[in-house]
């Protein structure tokens, strides 16, 4: 899945920045924090990239960026080398045909007032436009949904098949690129795997490309095809092989503190001690730094750039875990 | 043995949503509940803590003998003298538990002066010495914070310290670490065995993710539609999985080296309690290994030789009969 | 405690919903039927009584409850349940068509406010906020008193004195409900701020918004009243609720009967609505139950 230097990805971010003001009134200012600083990301035409990251970390607001639900404060967002950052509204309809998501939360991602066969429509509707006939059970059969599910409403539904209708609903146009905000964080695990397995032979079928957005490590290793790990809003690591072993402190934490369904390999884990610090109140150097293990000196004052490794792998570290 | 559960049944009016669960946990021991959403879990822990009742759920047969008394059957007062004393519970999600409007500290506080009796600053100073045990820093700054000043890990912590104030002998953790980031749920998980070791509790952790299992638990019972599947010490259950769907957990987690397309997931969801049969084996239509035999008799639950129980027609480590060979085709 | 509860307290759920629905038909049955009946009235007032409203006939006077005059005649001889029948068309229509002028107008804006925020958020609410800290009946004398007496003039005066309560309850509703991610999956989908506000915002607010008109329509018909009674409503001779309450107030010895069966009127419609807005409102709660499975 490497992607050759000239080609044109599908998906590209250009330096991305989001910062969002809280608080604040008539006399007193608002604080402002940096939810994505400076992300650049090119997914290519088959990709299954993976974006990694604890709570905090930017990650669900660099889907929405991508998405464009809301407007980056700096940076690009370009659709098929097209530069789509000023458009709006009206404009961005023939994007949202090709650019398509699913949402974390499969209980409020359905209006609770409609049908399934409502909630597939609802693509078309809102364009408006009219389906194809067939299509609303096309797109049953494509999720592995019952067709008789289309007159029921969510609430009748249980989480994971209610996942399979928001997956539906993003394939109802057919779209180019589908961004999964944490499809599975709120399944069980058996219900994790059916998922994941669908969105897999999705994307065998129908060529999908995937922006995956997860908080799990072990998961995006086994599911993508590119990894990028933030931290605290900055890309830390870019994974060219998800297999690879990690370069960044953060990566390998990450790493250390995911369990292995196997008790024989209990002595392995080694939990990252302390927390993400508050984003209003980032250190001046390195944000990993104060829970990091290799943390030098110079990562206190400066702040260390994405650069370059083997192959089309980067990390930003001064003091990198050796290959 | 410190908890001794035998055959429980529970039910709400006609629908029976516990039927014959059977473990034991011992101090210095954790058990693992598993299970899915809809297995049963958290309504064990409720009958467990004689919360079930205030559901309207009676307990039909069976028995829980805690420290050598039967607590089938006890009175509220004298539940509410165990619950938080010697039996303490954490629960899935530390946002809920913990009242916005009264500072940490006097959360803490507040379970060991009811239960020990402590004077309001004996509490505090014991409050201030549990929460720097779990590793909270600064602990009598945080004592006087709310909790919207903490973040999820934190507070999942005070509601460890506050399960932990009265020195229990058990504690029910309900999910513990499902809403926390993975780095948050090493440190709680790797903190709960911690003080199981040191503090010779027991532990009865509630999870649906079998790697958190494997992690800490000693043993395992795995729980199906309100039934045992199976039960054992935690090596045997990983080494040896016997029942299809003990196995069919511990594959829905993604491994290294895993090929893709071979993470499958387990096909369906739980039945709904209005649809649980009772002469069958509940997991059967969504079981690879299922036959006639399986949708017509109940498979009772069997001793093996590891201390464990299995409930199933046709175990992983026997051959598929010829029927269900011919349906797999 | 309560994470446990909320995952298997479907049951207890079930359970409660369906007692509320036992309780609902006897309640709002009896409510019901009564405004059914108050409406049934108004609408065949010339059909179910001889008498006119308006024709005088002083030897008639003062006549207490009889067979004749089932609620007795007033001071100018005329049959006090035919007035009543009449004032109901003044007093129901004047509050329903008013509260729903109201209700029309507070809902666009308060979607609007609530939806787009910013500064027309800002300049909604604080006009809002200036009429919501007068109690009703001010803002209601205050707007008379510029437009002058009359059903026009009552009308727009319960309009307004309305119009924060149900801006206010809008905006709070689709405040909450803007960030389900089902509205986010809307603009997603290309879905513009028409299609998210008609299709998905307002229709879920639409319930307890009407369980609110229904109520303040109650409220309505004793500001109705009340202006009536201070002969700021309906004219004479068109006959109301309040005038006739007014006009029987200073014969109060005389002719009891005059002032007590408008009032009794206007007490038992505003507890039915009162009543029946209840059981609506438990009946329309269904996000609640849909939520806990």
């Amino acid at each position: 899945m490497q992607m050759t230097a000239d080609a044109v990805p599908v998906l590209e971010l250009d330096g991305l920045v989001r910062t969002f003001t809280t608080g604040g009134g008539l006399l007193r200012k608002g604080r402002s924090m940096t939810a994505v600083s400076d992300v650049s990301l090119r997914v290519a035409a088959g990709d299954i990239v993976g974006v990694v990251g604890e709570s905090g970390c930017g990650k669900s607001t660099l889907a929405r960026l991508a998405m464009r639900l809301i407007d980056p404060s700096a940076g690009r967002v370009l659709f098929e080398g097209r530069d789509v950052t000023q458009d709006h509204g009206a404009r961005l309809r023939p994007l949202r045909k090709k650019l398509q998501m699913v949402f974390q939360d499969p209980y409020s991602s359905l209006d609770p007032r409609f049908t399934l066969r409502e909630c597939l429509l609802e693509p078309f509707a809102a364009l408006g436009e009219t389906a194809p006939p067939g299509r609303v059970e096309a797109l049953l059969d494509q999720v592995g949904l019952d067709r008789s599910f289309a007159g029921a409403y969510p609430h009748q539904l249980s989480g994971g098949q209610r996942q399979r209708v928001g997956i539906a609903r993003a394939l109802a146009y057919r779209p180019e690129v589908v961004v999964l905000d944490e499809p599975t964080a709120s399944l069980d695990v058996s219900i994790q795997a059916q998922i994941i397995a669908l969105l897999q032979e999705l994307h065998r079928t129908s060529g999908l490309t995937y922006l995956f957005i997860s908080h799990d490590l072990g998961l995006v290793r086994y599911f993508c095809t590119r990894i990028v790990v933030m931290y605290l809003g900055s890309v830390v690591e870019e994974m060219a092989d998800p297999d690879a072993a990690p370069r960044h402190p953060y990566t390998a934490a990450l790493m250390g503190s995911s369990f292995v369904p196997d008790p024989t390999e209990r002595a392995q884990i080694v939990p990252l001690e302390g927390e993400i610090p508050s984003p209003f109140a980032l250190p001046p150097g390195c944000p990993f730094a104060p829970r990091c293990p290799r943390v030098q000196d110079r990562c206190r004052t400066s702040r260390p750039a994405l650069t370059q490794t083997t192959g089309a792998s980067k990390v930003a570290c001064f003091n990198p875990v050796e290959a | 043995m410190l908890l001794d559960v035998r055959d429980l049944s529970l039910r709400i009016g006609t629908v029976g949503l516990l039927d014959g669960l059977s473990f034991s946990v011992d101090r210095g021991e954790v058990l693992g509940l598993v299970g899915e959403s809809g297995s049963g879990k958290s309504l064990t822990a409720l009958a467990l803590t004689g919360l079930a009742a205030r559901m309207g759920a009676t307990i039909t047969a069976g028995s829980v003998v805690f420290d050598g008394t039967d607590l089938v059957g006890l009175k509220e007062s004298a539940y509410r003298r165990l619950r938080g004393k010697r039996i303490g519970f954490i629960t899935q999600n530390p946002m809920s538990a913990l009242d916005a409007l009264v500072t940490i500290g006097d959360q803490v506080d507040q379970v060991s002066r009811l239960h020990l009796g402590l004077s309001k600053r004996a509490a505090r100073a014991h409050t201030v010495e549990i929460l720097s045990r779990l590793r909270i820093p600064e602990a009598e700054v945080v004592a006087r914070a709310y909790p919207h000043n903490l973040s999820g890990g934190m507070k999942q912590r005070v509601v460890i310290a506050m399960a932990l104030a009265a020195d229990p002998d058990l504690i029910i953790a309900d999910e513990p670490t499902t809403a926390l980031d993975v780095t948050v749920q090493a440190q709680i998980v790797m903190m709960l065995a911690d003080l199981v070791r040191k503090r010779d509790l027991g532990l009865i952790l509630i999870t649906h993710d079998m790697s958190v299992v494997a992690q800490i638990c000693d043993k395992v019972c795995v729980l199906y539609a309100g039934r045992v599947a199976e039960s054992g010490p935690v090596r045997q259950i990983f080494a040896a999985p016997r029942h299809p769907y003990t196995e069919a957990l511990i594959g829905c987690i993604p491994r290294d080296g895993m090929a893709p397309g071979s993470l499958r997931g387990i096909p369906g969801t739980v039945a709904a309690v209005s649809q649980y049969g009772a002469d069958c084996c509940r997991f059967a239509p969504r079981c690879c290994r299922a036959d006639a035999l399986c949708s017509t008799q109940q498979p009772l639950p069997v001793a093996t030789g590891t201390g464990g129980m299995l409930a199933c027609h046709h175990p992983v480590d026997t051959p598929v009969t010829e029927a269900a060979d011919a349906d797999d085709r | 405690m309560s994470a446990a509860v909320q995952k298997t307290g479907m049951l207890g759920t079930i359970r409660r919903s369906v007692a509320w629905r036992a309780l609902a038909t006897i309640k709002g049955g009896v409510a019901g039927g009564f405004l059914l009946l108050v409406v049934l009235g108004a609408i065949f007032a010339p059909v179910l009584t001889p008498y006119d409203y308006d024709i005088q006939a002083l030897t008639n006077a003062f006549q207490p409850p009889s067979l004749a005059h089932p609620m007795g005649t007033d001071e100018f001889g005329r049959d006090v349940l035919t007035r009543i029948l009449y004032g109901a068309r003044t007093s129901l229509s004047v509050s329903v068509v008013a509260i729903s002028i109201s209700l029309v107008f507070g809902m666009t804006l308060g979607a609007a406010a609530g939806y787009f925020g910013g500064r027309f958020d800002r300049m909604v609410m604080v006009v809002v906020d200036l009429t919501w800290s007068f109690p009703e009946i001010l803002v209601a004398l205050m707007l008379v008193a510029i437009i002058g007496p009359g059903v026009t003039g009552t009308l727009v005066a319960i309009c307004v004195a309305y119009l924060a309560q149900f801006t206010r309850l809008t905006r709070s509703q689709v405040m909450a409900l803007k960030s389900e991610t089902y509205v986010e999956a809307a603009r997603g989908l290309g879905a513009s701020h028409a299609f998210i506000l008609f299709r998905h915002l307002l229709p879920n607010c639409l319930g307890p918004v009407l369980v609110a008109g229904m109520l303040a329509t109650g409220d309505a018909i004793i500001l109705e009243a009340t202006l009536g009674f201070f002969g700021l409503g309906a004219q004479p001779p068109t006959p109301s609720w309040g005038g006739m309450m007014s006009s029987g107030s200073g014969l109060l010895f005389k002719g009891p009967w005059i002032i007590l069966f408008p009032g009794l009127c206007i007490a038992l419609t505003v507890v039915a609505i009162n009543l029946f807005g209840d059981v609506l409102l438990a009946k329309l709660d269904i996000r609640d139950r849909l939520r806990v499975v």
